[in-house]
């Protein structure tokens, strides 16, 4: 743990928190139909015609059952549209490599997970998706499910906002405002940045360098049709096979790159994501990738205090999730920097740390920075592979997307997230004390609770049900690249990944089967959608509730006492519903790895 | 009934306008920024050999076995340094696949070098990266070959050395990351020699 790393982390934390107002300003203006912005003048008749086409009314609000039907319906379509793309990538445009359509199974997953805002990845990006499936199939998502995501958390916050209401907002305008007003510009300047820095933006088919030194590999030999070749004992016949180029990926990879880190969507144009050089080239725009993952949902939290008139109670949110934030970033650097016991005894340098995994130019503390960023958000891209983390650092992630990923959390999704834990905590601080709880001036009543408790339960369910159900199967079983404890954390990570929507995974895992691929989908669907309306009820609710002014009894929700407190209630949520799990996976493995037994 | 309907109308209208938004507009301008401000970094920052061929990219490392070349981290992408199957092994820390390699891995690193037995070896340069495509190894793992270079290219260590130095990659500002030394570039530049 040197110098360097406690530098970096002192300088995100205060710029995260030097940010904060800027874009919650701005996001001000982007989630008020009739805001302005500097772009008015050559968006405005585009958000305009935009509204015709789709043939709405932006003056017309809806009430909760409107606005949440609205984003099922997009869903739907959503999911819909990029099924057949994937489906009949073969016979559309922009395929260069010639790459065939993809199985329904493959395509199902991929199309439920970017537009539930996931980027699971059951697929390997340059091998698998042409030019158009990417930039078209998947990049439209990467825009629309963070749109859909803010315009969700802003509509809970005008329900907890508003005062004898009835409607919380349009969600299309909300849609339409985010995408045009935030998303694209910020993308833009963000994208020629990362080129700025090597990320590679072009339409080019892939280029094949000749190899400074060619390299002899050894391959199982095949016959014409492609057939295995096995000798007189029945083993594969094998053949000396010499390499002397390497194809090297083209696409317009810093125009995704840039979304799915501002729109915490993850979904990388590599299998590698993060990690691969392309994608992120320099540990300056993995700095700024880090920052961009957080900036949106920092800034939600200052548009929460503005809107219900309560900076304090903004900055209060902000201040628990810093604080969550931090202390997860600790506990993985210090177990990544101590390094693999196992590894140090066959003679690995032990001031090295676990590099496993990890690319040089990042090392150890940048690695699990962004590990901690990606899973505390809902992005999920990685600079660094978790499933070869220490079986600590691997938790930290792992718990991080367990605790629902409200720790700044994806684009909107963190704050609505959050916003649920703090319904909660006032409602157990009213019980502590034996009054009715009450927040920002709204009695919490039993429906309130209710709907905080379903949107909790859903992701809970999803992951430990699916989680059990695969463990206890073949072809759950079937799937798994290491045994033992670390087996259970992968099918574990795979479910809390596809539930909570983030999308990272300990990436041994082969989940581009039938079983898999389908499991996780329905994980996402409930992640998001079982969690998505159960909030807009809770919107509706209490929008229509008159505000009593607060008391000598009133809790109030600023200061420390509100802080412990509701870092108290994720902790506690989190560690109730997953530590007998979580002790079976990586806490396990850690003993077994103290003891030196391997797998 | 009509709700339904109105709202299917907005939202295929919405996938249809804010796809040519997000994903025709919007990577158009970008493809042409990019090629204005910084054409050969959105190229793939590509090196090309003195006959004009492509060797490769600055970004993106390449497997070097041969004696007289610095040898990169191990590879888990495809067969080694395929940059069309980039990943990492994905081995837990108790996998005993991953101690085996490691083990084998460092076997040969000392013998190849020129180690005595106990000698505590790099991490990076017995580790698989995450991409399998990292450029870089660190500066320690670089300094243990010199030597072996040296005496395979018949040059002075301390010149070796300096090249090393060249193609020594620091990250701006200093404490975001680790320096690397780039292998492609390193050893493009001892065949230049």
């Amino acid at each position: 743990m040197n110098a360097n790393g406690w530098i970096q982390l002192s300088l995100f934390v205060a710029l995260l928190a030097a940010m904060t107002k800027p874009i919650g300003r701005y996001l001000v203006q982007v989630l008020d139909p009739d805001g302005r912005t500097w772009l008015d003048p050559l968006v405005r008749p585009l958000e305009r015609l935009t509204y015709r086409a789709m043939g709405i009314r932006p003056d017309r609000e809806q009430d909760w059952r409107q606005y949440a039907r609205s984003v099922l319906i997009l869903g739907l379509v959503g999911i819909a549209f990029t099924y057949a793309i994937l489906r009949f990538q073969k016979h559309l445009p922009m395929n260069p490599a010639g790459l065939d359509s993809l199985p329904p199974h493959l395509a199902f997953n991929t199309a439920v997970s970017f537009v539930t805002n996931t980027d699971w990845q059951s697929y390997a990006g340059e091998s698998t998706m042409s030019q158009f499936s990417q930039m078209v199939a998947l990049t439209l998502h990467n825009f629309l499910s963070a749109a859909t995501g803010m315009g969700v958390a802003a509509a809970l916050v005008r329900g907890i906002a508003r005062r004898g209401a009835t409607t919380i907002g349009n969600f299309w305008v909300d849609l339409v405002r985010v995408t045009y007003y935030l998303m694209l510009p910020a993308c833009t300047a963000f994208a020629v940045f990362l080129v700025s820095q090597g990320v590679v933006q072009n339409f080019s088919p892939n280029t094949t360098a000749r190899l400074v030194e060619p390299t002899t590999i050894t391959v199982e030999k095949t016959d014409a049709s492609g057939a295995v070749v096995k000798g007189a004992d029945g083993k594969a016949l094998t053949e000396e096979k010499t390499i002397d180029t390497q194809t090297i990926a083209q696409g317009p990879m810093a125009s995704q790159v840039a979304v799915k880190m501002l729109g915490t969507n993850g979904g990388g144009y590599t299998n590698a994501n993060a990690a691969h050089p392309f994608e992120n080239p320099t540990p300056l725009s993995n700095f700024i990738q880090m920052l961009s993952i957080f900036a949106i949902a920092s800034g939600l939290t200052w548009y929460l205090g503005h809107a219900t008139g309560n900076q304090a109670h903004g900055w209060a949110v902000w201040s628990a999730m810093a604080l969550l934030f931090v202390a997860g970033t600790l506990v993985a650097w210090w177990a990544e920097a101590a390094g693999n016991p196992i590894h140090q005894a066959l003679g690995v340098a032990a001031g090295d740390g676990n590099l496993e995994g990890k690319e040089v130019r990042f090392g150890i503390f940048s690695s699990a920075l962004f590990a901690t960023v990606t899973t505390d958000a809902s992005c999920g891209a990685v600079n660094s592979m978790h499933d070869s983390f220490t079986a600590i650092g691997g938790l930290v992630p792992l718990f991080n997307m367990q605790l629902g990923e409200v720790v700044f959390g994806g684009v909107g999704a963190g704050l609505y997230g959050m916003l649920v834990f703090v319904v909660l905590a006032v409602f157990i601080a009213g019980l502590m004390v034996g009054r009715t709880p009450e927040y920002l001036g709204k009695k919490i009543g039993a429906f309130e609770v209710k709907m905080s408790m379903l949107a909790l339960l859903a992701t809970t369910v999803a992951i430990l049900g699916f989680s059990a159900w695969a463990a206890a199967s073949p072809w759950g079983i079937a799937g798994l690249n290491n045994a033992g404890p670390h087996g259970l954390s992968e099918i574990l990570y795979a479910f809390s990944s596809a539930a909570a929507n983030n999308g990272s995974a300990f990436a041994g895992l082969t989940a581009s089967t039938p079983w898999y691929d389908t499991t996780l989908a329905i994980g996402m669907l409930a992640g998001r959608y079982l969690m998505i309306v159960p909030i807009l009820a809770l919107a509706g609710s209490l929008a229509r509730k008159k505000a009593v002014p607060a008391g000598e009894g009133t809790f109030p929700v600023s200061g420390p006492t509100f802080v412990v407190l509701l870092i108290g209630t994720v902790v506690l949520v989190g560690a109730l519903n997953f530590l007998p799990a979580l002790a079976l996976g990586p806490v396990v493995e850690h003993f077994v790895a103290l003891q030196g037994t391997l797998r | 009934m009509k709700d339904l309907l109105q709202g299917i109308r907005a939202a295929l209208a919405a996938t249809i306008v804010l796809a040519v938004a997000c994903c025709g507009a919007y990577p158009l301008v970008v493809t042409g920024l990019a090629r204005i401000c910084f054409p050969k970094r959105a190229a793939g920052s590509l090196v090309t050999g003195s006959d004009g061929t492509v060797r490769g990219s600055t970004l993106i490392g390449q497997g070097f076995a041969a004696a007289k070349y610095f040898h990169p981290r191990p590879s888990a992408a495809g067969t080694g340094y395929d940059a069309l199957a980039s990943g990492g092994s994905n081995l837990g820390p108790t996998s005993k696949k991953l101690a085996d390699s490691i083990a084998a891995n460092i076997a040969a690193y000392r013998a190849g070098n020129g180690l005595a037995t106990h000698t505590p070896v790099p991490a990076d340069a017995v580790t698989a990266s995450a991409s399998g495509l990292d450029p870089h190894i660190a500066p320690a793992n670089a300094e243990l070959q010199v030597a072996r270079v040296a005496r395979e290219r018949g040059l002075a260590p301390e010149r070796v050395r300096q090249i090393v130095l060249e193609s020594t990659e620091t990250p701006v500002p200093r404490f975001l990351g680790e320096p690397g030394v780039n292998v492609l570039r390193l050893n493009l530049a001892l065949d230049r020699l």
